[in-house]
C-alpha cells in the first residue's frame, strides 16, 4: 500500500494574472501549453521543464514542488573521472575528462581523481597523472579482465560510498552509458547523459548541458539535492590537457569484496573490429555517404576519401538498408552519433534522422547535386554537384598532396 | 517465457522541423509514434515468444495518449498491454522513471525477460533500461545487437561496444536494451488490428502500483532541468563554385585543415 | 470520395497501404529491374494476414468478402501492380479448391494457403487456348489410384514459385464442356516441371512460366470437385478473381494520378507550375473523373457480389473491363503530363504503363470481358 502522502508537482496557472498572451505556448519546447479563451491550460504533456515559467511576463504560472530534505551536501567532496581502459587502451575520452575536471574541480577547490577498473594497471595511473589527475584509485582483479555491468557498477559504487566524491565523469561511450546509469541508482541520485558542456555554477553545483530532441534544443541540468552529481559527456567534445610526464599524484590501490564482483554476465569473448570500422564516435575525420552514391560501387569512393583522410565511415540509413555497409557504420537517429572535426556528406540528402547524428562536427562538408538538400543547412561548406565528378577530382588531388 | 517489453511514444523526428524564424521546434502536425527502438524490442519479444512460447506484455508510462502506441503493439503481436498514467508522473527524469516502471512491472509479477529500446529519440539518455534492471535486481545487457540461444537459465546473445561486439552470456531473469540490427519489425497483422481495437488496455495510477510518492514525479527526480533553449544556428555557409578541378583543389585544402585543426 | 467503409474495411486498407508505402514502393524499382520474385513481400503480407484474407475462417482464414479483398488488392496495386499480382495468384489458385474441392483437399491445403506456407498458381492457358478455353489439350487419365497428367501450361503466373497449381484438362475428350476437369498438382509431384520464367513487357516480378507436365502422376483424390465439372469450376473461379484485376486497375490508375497531379504542382514552364494550364488541369479531371468512376463501381460490384454470390458474372466482367481500361488510359496520360521526364525510368510512370496493360489482358481480355456482358445481357432481354 502507498502511505498516506501526496506530493503534487505540477504547473499551476494563475487565472486571473493570465493575460492570454500566448508567450508560454510560442517558447514551449514540448507544445504542452496552449492558450485556450484567453487563457493558458497545460496539457498532458507538460514535463514541468518550466521554460513558460521563466517567459511569463506577469508571473502567472508557477511550479509547485515540495521541497525534499536535501542530504548533507558538504559530506561529498572531490570530482571523479571513470577511466575508462578496455583492450589493452585508455578510451581517449578519458583524457578529456580530466581535462573539463581539472577546471571543475579547481573551481570547487578539491582533487581530481580517476578510477581505474581492470585486471591489471601497469603503467595507466601514470599516464591518468599525467593527464590532470591528483589521484588515481585502482581496482586491479581478474573479475574486472571483461566489461561487466555487475562486477564494474558494484566497484565504483562501493568506491563512491567510501570516498563520497561531488561529482563522477564517465564517457558517453558504450561502456560508460552502461554501467553509469546503474551505479546513479544504486546510489539513488541523478544523472545527465550526453552531456557536451559542464561547468561550476554560482551555487557551485554542476551546471550540466545536453543536446534533447536530437539536438534540436538544449538544456542544462543541475542535480541540487543529491550526491554526487553524475554526468556522462560525449567524447570529442571537451579539451584534453596537454599530457605533463613531470606531474606527481597518488595512486590509491583498492580492493573491493569479491562477492561484489561476481556478474550475472558473463563475456564469451570480444571481437574487435578493424581497419576502416574504426571507432566511429571517436574519429577526428568521418566520411559519410547517402543515397546519392546510386549503389554499392559508388560508395567505394567515399571509403577511398575515408582511408586517404585517416577517417572512419559513416553512412545514411538508407545506404545501410541497401546494404553497401554495415549497420556499425549507421550515423543518426537509429545508428550512432558523431562529433568529429570535419564531417564530409557525400551525396546525402539531409534528412533529419540522420542531421541528428552528425550535426555537432566542428567543420560539415556537404557534396550534393540537388541545391534545396536539407543537408546544406547544416553544413559550412556546400558543394553543389555531381559525387561522381567531385569525389574522384579530390581523391585525385589528395593523393598527389 | 514472460515477457516484458517497455516503449515509449515520442515525437516522430520526421516530422519534427525547426522554425527557421524563432529557431524553436515547430511541432505543428506532428505525429506520436513509438519510438524507434522500442519497435524492434516488441519484436524480439514476440519472435522469442513465438519460438519459446510464453506471453508479452507491453508497457509504457506516459500520457493517456500513449495508448495509441500500447494498441499498435497489440496489432504487431503482444498479448497485453499495460499503460502506466498519472499525473503524479509529470517531471519524471529517468530515476522516477525506472521507479515507476519497476512498480508496474512488479504488478505483473513472474517476469522472465525485459526488453527495452537502446535509448528513446526525445530524451536520447538511454538511461531506462540500466536503471530499471537495478530496480528490478536484474542482469541486464545493453545494445544487444543480436540472440544467439535461449535456455531456461540463460540467454547468449551479442552487445554492440564502440570497438566491436562482445558475445555475452546472461542469466536470467534479465533485462536487454536493443539495437535496431536486432531485427525487422514486422507490420501489423488483420488479426492483430482486430484484436488491438477490442482490447481494452488497463490504466495504471500511482495508487494501483503501490508507489511512495516522494519517488514520483519531480519530486522524486534528483535532476531538474533548469534552462531549455534552441541552440546556436549555424554560422554562415559557404558555398564552393567553379569547376570540378577548382572545386576539388578547395575541397582538398578544406580537408587539409579541418582533419588536423 | 468517402465510400463508408467498416472500421474493419478502414483498418484493412489502412494496414495495406502502409505495407505498400514502407516496402513495396520502395522496392518495386529493384524487383522491376531485376525482375526477380518479391518473395520478401509476399511473406511480409501472409504474415500480416493477406493470405488468411481469401480463405475461410473455417480452414484457418479470414473469411473475407470481395469487398475485402479487393480494398487490400488496390493498395497493393497503388505500389506496384507485379508485385500485387505475385500475391493475388494465390487467391486465384486456390479459387478452385475453395470453391469445388472435398472437405478432404480444403482441409489439407486452405490453411497452409491462409499462412502463406503454401503459395498457389492457376493453370488454365495453353498456346492454343487462351480465350477460347475449349482448346485445352492437356490431359489427365485415370490409371489404378492415380491421374496420370500430360500437356503443358503456358504463362501460368506464380510458375516456380507456388508450392501447388490447380489446372485444368481433359478427362473425356468427347465431351465438350463436359469433359474437363480441374486438379491439384504439387511443385515436387513426379513428371510436374516448370519453364523459365518468361521476358515480360510488365510485371516484370511476377513469375510467369510454362508448367510441364510429362506422364505427371498424382494421387486419384487430387480431383477438384466432380470429374467433368473443370470448366464451370473455372468460369466461378474468374469471376470471383476479376474484380480483384479491377482494384490493381483502381490502384494503378489512383497512383498514375497521384504522380502525375504532384508533378504538375511543381514542374514550372513559361513561369507558372504546368497544372495552372488548363491543358493539363483538363487532363488531371479527367484522369480523375475515370479513376473515381472505376473504383466507384467497383465497390459497388463488389457489394453486389458479396450480398449476391450466385449473380456475379455481369458485374465482375464489367468492373474489370472498366477499371482495366481506365488504368491503362491514366497511365499513358500520366507518361503524357510528365513528359520526357515521364518517358525516363527515374520517375515511375513508365513502368505504371507498362503494368498497365496486361490488366487488360489477363484473366480474360477485355474483349472476352464483353463476351460475357453480352451473354448476360442477351439472357436478361430474352425473358
Amino acid at each position: 500500500m502507498a502511505p498516506n502522502r501526496t506530493v503534487i508537482n505540477m504547473l499551476i496557472i494563475d487565472n486571473d494574472a493570465c493575460i492570454g498572451c500566448g508567450l508560454c505556448e510560442d517558447n514551449c519546447p514540448f507544445d504542452a501549453i496552449h492558450v485556450e479563451e484567453g487563457k493558458a491550460v497545460v496539457g498532458d504533456e507538460c514535463t514541468l521543464c518550466g521554460t513558460c515559467v521563466d517567459h511569463c511576463e506577469v508571473g502567472a504560472i508557477t511550479i509547485e514542488k515540495e521541497e525534499v530534505a536535501g542530504i548533507d551536501l558538504d559530506a561529498w567532496s572531490g570530482v571523479w573521472v571513470y577511466a575508462e581502459y578496455r583492450n589493452g587502451r585508455i578510451a581517449p575520452v578519458t583524457h578529456e575528462l580530466l581535462g573539463i575536471g581539472t577546471d571543475l574541480a579547481a573551481k570547487r577547490g578539491v582533487k581530481l581523481a580517476a578510477v581505474l577498473l581492470c585486471e591489471s594497471a601497469g603503467d595507466v595511473p601514470a599516464e591518468l597523472i599525467a593527464s590532470g589527475a591528483d589521484l588515481v584509485y585502482t581496482v586491479e582483479d581478474t573479475a574486472l579482465k571483461d566489461f561487466t555491468d555487475d562486477a564494474y557498477g558494484n566497484a565504483l559504487e562501493d568506491l563512491a560510498l567510501k570516498y563520497k566524491p561531488e561529482i563522477i565523469l564517465a564517457g558517453a561511450t558504450a561502456i560508460g552509458r552502461s554501467f553509469i546509469p546503474r551505479v546513479a541508482t544504486t546510489l539513488g541520485t541523478g544523472l545527465t547523459a550526453d552531456c557536451t558542456n559542464l561547468e561550476i555554477g554560482d551555487d557551485g553545483h554542476l551546471h550540466q548541458t545536453r543536446p534533447a530532441f536530437g539536438g534540436n534544443i538544449m538544456a542544462t541540468i543541475m542535480c541540487p539535492n543529491h550526491r554526487p552529481q553524475m554526468s556522462t559527456v560525449r567524447p570529442m567534445v571537451m579539451q584534453a590537457n596537454e599530457p605533463d610526464a613531470s606531474r606527481s599524484g597518488e595512486v590509491i590501490s583498492e580492493s573491493v569484496d569479491p562477492a561484489r564482483l561476481v556478474s550475472r554476465c558473463r563475456v564469451v569473448k570480444s571481437v574487435y573490429s578493424e581497419g576502416s570500422q574504426v571507432n566511429l564516435s571517436e574519429a577526428d575525420v568521418v566520411v559519410s555517404g547517402g543515397r546519392g552514391l546510386e549503389n554499392a560501387e559508388g560508395f567505394r569512393l567515399v571509403e577511398d576519401l575515408a582511408d586517404l583522410l585517416g577517417g572512419a565511415v559513416g553512412a545514411t540509413r538508407a545506404a545501410v538498408d541497401a546494404d553497401w555497409i554495415t549497420y556499425p557504420h549507421q550515423v543518426g537517429q537509429t545508428g550512432k552519433t558523431v562529433a568529429s572535426k570535419l564531417y564530409v556528406a557525400c551525396g546525402i540528402s539531409g534528412a533529419i534522422q540522420h542531421v541528428i547524428g552528425m550535426k555537432s562536427s566542428e567543420t560539415i562538408v556537404a557534396i550534393n547535386r540537388d541545391e534545396k538538400a536539407a543537408i546544406f543547412d547544416v553544413a559550412d561548406y556546400g558543394v553543389v554537384g555531381d559525387v561522381f565528378e567531385i569525389l574522384p577530382a579530390v581523391i585525385d588531388k589528395l593523393k598527389n598532396r | 517465457m514472460n515477457i516484458v517489453v517497455c516503449i515509449k511514444q515520442v515525437p516522430d523526428a520526421k516530422d519534427v522541423r525547426l522554425d527557421p524564424e524563432t529557431n524553436t521546434l515547430s511541432r505543428d502536425g506532428v505525429k506520436s509514434v513509438i519510438n524507434p527502438y522500442d519497435r524492434h524490442a516488441m519484436e524480439e519479444g514476440v519472435r522469442l515468444k513465438e519460438e519459446f512460447g510464453g506471453r508479452v506484455t507491453v508497457v509504457s508510462m506516459g500520457p493517456p495518449q500513449a495508448k495509441a502506441i500500447l494498441q499498435e503493439a497489440i496489432s504487431c503481436g503482444a498479448d497485453d498491454a499495460i499503460l502506466v498514467s498519472d499525473r503524479a508522473f509529470a517531471g519524471s527524469d529517468t530515476l522516477a522513471t525506472t521507479y515507476t516502471l519497476s512498480q508496474a512491472i512488479k504488478k505483473t509479477g513472474g517476469v522472465d525477460l525485459v526488453l527495452c529500446g537502446k535509448q528513446a529519440t526525445d530524451g536520447d539518455t538511454a538511461q531506462v533500461g540500466p536503471g530499471l534492471a537495478v530496480r528490478l535486481d536484474m542482469a541486464y545487457v545493453t545494445c544487444v545487437k543480436k540472440i544467439n540461444t535461449v535456455t531456461d537459465k540463460v540467454v547468449v546473445l551479442e552487445r554492440m561496444m564502440d570497438d566491436g561486439y562482445d558475445e555475452v552470456e546472461v542469466d536470467l531473469p534479465a533485462l536487454l536494451t536493443v539495437v535496431k540490427e536486432v531485427n525487422t519489425p514486422r507490420f501489423p497483422s488483420i488479426r492483430g488490428l482486430r484484436k488491438a481495437r477490442a482490447y481494452d488496455i488497463p490504466s495504471y495510477t500511482a495508487a494501483d502500483i503501490g508507489a511512495d510518492p516522494a519517488q514520483l514525479g519531480l519530486g522524486g527526480s534528483p535532476t531538474q532541468v533548469v534552462r531549455v533553449w534552441p541552440p546556436e544556428p549555424k554560422g554562415n555557409r559557404t558555398m564552393l563554385e567553379g569547376s570540378v578541378d577548382e572545386i576539388a583543389e578547395k575541397l582538398a585544402e578544406i580537408f587539409h585543415e579541418s582533419s588536423i585543426g | 470520395m468517402d465510400h463508408f467503409l467498416s472500421e474493419d474495411q478502414q483498418a484493412i486498407v489502412d494496414l495495406a497501404k502502409q505495407i505498400s508505402r514502407e516496402m513495396v514502393i520502395p522496392k518495386r524499382v529493384h524487383y522491376d529491374e531485376t525482375e526477380e520474385y518479391p518473395l520478401d513481400i509476399v511473406e511480409t503480407l501472409a504474415k500480416s494476414d493477406f493470405f488468411a484474407l481469401f480463405v475461410p475462417e473455417e480452414y484457418g482464414g479470414l473469411g473475407g468478402g470481395c469487398y475485402d479483398i479487393v480494398l487490400a488488392l488496390e493498395q497493393i496495386g497503388y505500389g506496384c501492380v507485379g508485385i500485387a499480382t505475385a500475391y493475388a495468384a494465390s487467391a486465384l489458385g486456390a479459387y478452385p479448391i475453395i470453391i469445388g474441392g472435398s472437405e478432404e483437399l480444403k482441409q489439407k491445403y486452405l490453411p497452409k494457403v491462409a499462412t502463406g506456407e503454401l503459395r498457389a498458381a492457376f493453370g488454365l492457358t495453353e498456346s492454343n487456348a487462351g480465350s477460347d478455353a475449349g482448346g485445352i489439350q492437356t490431359t489427365a487419365v485415370l490409371d489404378g489410384d492415380e491421374w496420370v497428367l500430360n500437356g503443358t501450361k503456358q504463362w501460368i503466373t506464380n510458375g516456380g514459385q507456388a508450392h501447388i497449381y490447380t489446372i485444368i484438362a481433359i478427362t473425356d475428350p468427347h465431351k465438350g464442356a463436359r469433359g474437363a476437369s480441374m486438379f491439384i498438382v504439387e511443385a515436387d509431384d513426379p513428371g510436374f516441371s516448370c519453364g523459365p520464367k518468361e521476358k515480360k513487357m510488365g510485371i516484370r516480378c511476377s513469375a510467369t512460366t510454362e508448367l510441364i507436365m510429362k506422364d505427371c502422376r498424382i494421387p486419384k483424390d487430387r480431383l477438384v470437385g466432380r470429374r467433368g465439372t473443370g470448366f464451370i469450376t473455372v468460369m466461378k473461379t474468374l469471376d470471383k478473381s476479376r474484380p480483384g484485376i479491377a482494384s490493381l486497375g483502381v490502384g494503378l490508375a489512383q497512383a498514375a494520378l497521384d504522380e502525375a497531379a504532384s508533378y504538375a504542382k511543381v514542374r514550372h514552364q513559361f513561369g507558372k507550375p504546368i497544372i495552372a494550364f488548363q491543358a493539363v488541369q483538363h487532363m488531371l479531371a479527367d484522369m480523375a473523373i475515370e479513376t473515381e468512376s472505376a473504383r466507384t463501381l467497383l465497390y459497388a460490384a463488389a457489394r453486389h457480389i458479396d450480398a449476391h454470390p450466385k449473380d456475379m458474372s455481369k458485374v465482375s466482367a464489367m468492373c474489370k473491363v472498366k477499371a482495366t481500361d481506365v488504368a491503362m488510359k491514366v497511365a499513358i496520360d500520366a507518361v503524357q503530363v510528365l513528359a520526357g521526364y515521364g518517358f525516363m525510368r527515374e520517375y515511375p510512370v513508365e513502368k505504371m504503363m507498362r503494368d498497365a496493360k496486361i490488366l487488360q489482358i489477363y484473366e480474360g481480355t477485355n474483349q472476352i470481358q464483353r463476351n460475357v456482358i453480352g451473354q448476360e445481357l442477351n439472357k436478361e432481354y430474352t425473358k
